[in-house]
């Protein structure tokens, strides 16, 4: 599978999650959001920052609970829960957001 | 020239550097690679076994396999001489012959 | 529920073989099973937690950040073998420092990493129900 942005190709595996980390720009989370239906709001983007900055501590996309946890924790318990990820990101806060911030799939979601 | 050595397993675990050294003829290179580089740290209990080899064979370490273990340079037993690949390289061609241990 | 005792037990260099970074793979994706945890590191496994780890030079992706996430994954007890650590020359501070945050003590930053000797790793295999070998 491949993704155009800007006229240029990239490409993702075999569920929608780009293959190369360093492909990612903001457009991509946009064009996936786009096919998703789904529009992208602050609220959007402050979970795909959230997810980079992890990812570029840790080298891994974090499970659902452990992003759950840590969002709580930095973003206050009105964002740290389930209820709000998921209205956010309603094919799961881990898996769609990890995708649109151009991570692997989350490791530790089963 | 003598041969180059290369041995690029850990000295705890396999007894590929103590094999090596066995059948290292006089002046012969040894090179430690990957997790061979263990066996260039000061303070080990394999230490003694290696500088007792250095009176008889040159021994080197590649830099960047001791980098990605958190090794420093200053954590090595005098004498190892750190090289780049360049240097890998440069070894190779500069000996008859490069046996690898495995 | 009943929780299982399961230990994770490390035993190879990273890097030159694929067992550390599997094994911790297996770790991260068990966590979500909500089980009782722990993770040994003995011989050549105690190099996984060495401190200044850099791959940049291979090309390869470094692992050894993941080690400070698993506090985030509620894997808090960390145990290295002292006599593993000695034979190479190496002590605590050599390691990298690796903590977790315990929720029912204010989130006190509390460090996972617990140096033990031979004999009380001994009497921890003992004491879990499933040991994996990596």
């Amino acid at each position: 599978m491949a993704l155009q942005i800007n006229g240029k190709t990239l490409d993702t595996d075999e569920e929608g999650y780009l293959a190369n980390l360093s492909d990612w720009e903001p457009e991509v989370a946009q064009v996936m959001a786009e096919s998703d239906e789904c529009d992208l709001t602050d609220n959007h983007w402050e979970v795909i920052n959230f997810l980079r900055s992890y990812y570029e501590e840790y080298q891994i996309a974090p499970a659902v609970r452990v992003l759950t946890k840590a969002i709580g924790k930095k973003l206050g318990k009105d964002k740290g829960n389930s209820k709000y990820l998921y209205q956010l990101y309603p094919y799961g806060p881990a898996k769609q957001a990890c995708r649109y911030a151009g991570l692997p799939k989350p490791t530790g979601c089963v | 020239m003598p041969i180059l050595h290369t041995v690029n397993k850990s000295p705890f675990e396999k007894d590929s550097l103590e094999t090596c050294i066995a059948h290292a003829l006089d002046g012969s290179a040894v090179l430690l690679i990957e997790d061979g580089v263990y066996a260039a740290a000061n303070g080990t209990v394999v230490a003694p076994r290696v500088r007792d080899a250095m009176r008889r064979l040159k021994f080197y370490v590649l830099a960047n396999d001791c980098k990605a273990r958190g090794l420093g340079e200053d954590a090595l037993i005098d004498g190892i001489e750190p090289v780049d690949y360049a240097g890998f390289v440069d070894l190779a061609v500069g000996h008859d012959n490069v046996q690898s241990w495995l | 529920m009943f929780r299982k005792k399961l230990m994770y037990l490390n035993r190879r260099a990273p890097y030159g073989t694929i067992y550390a970074a599997e094994g911790l793979e297996v770790v991260l994706i068990g966590a979500a099973f909500d089980q009782d945890v722990c993770m040994a590191f003995v011989g050549d496994g105690v190099y996984q937690l060495k401190a200044g780890q850099d791959t940049s030079g291979l090309g390869l992706k470094s692992f050894s950040p993941a080690y400070r996430a698993l506090g985030d994954y509620d894997v808090t007890r960390l145990y290295v073998e002292r006599e593993s650590l000695e034979e190479r020359g190496l002590d605590a501070g050599d390691l990298m420092p690796l903590t977790w945050e315990d929720e029912d003590d204010d989130w006190a930053e509390k460090s996972s990493i617990h140096v033990v000797d031979r004999a009380e790793l001994t009497r921890l295999i003992d004491a879990q129900d499933v040991v994996f070998n990596f």
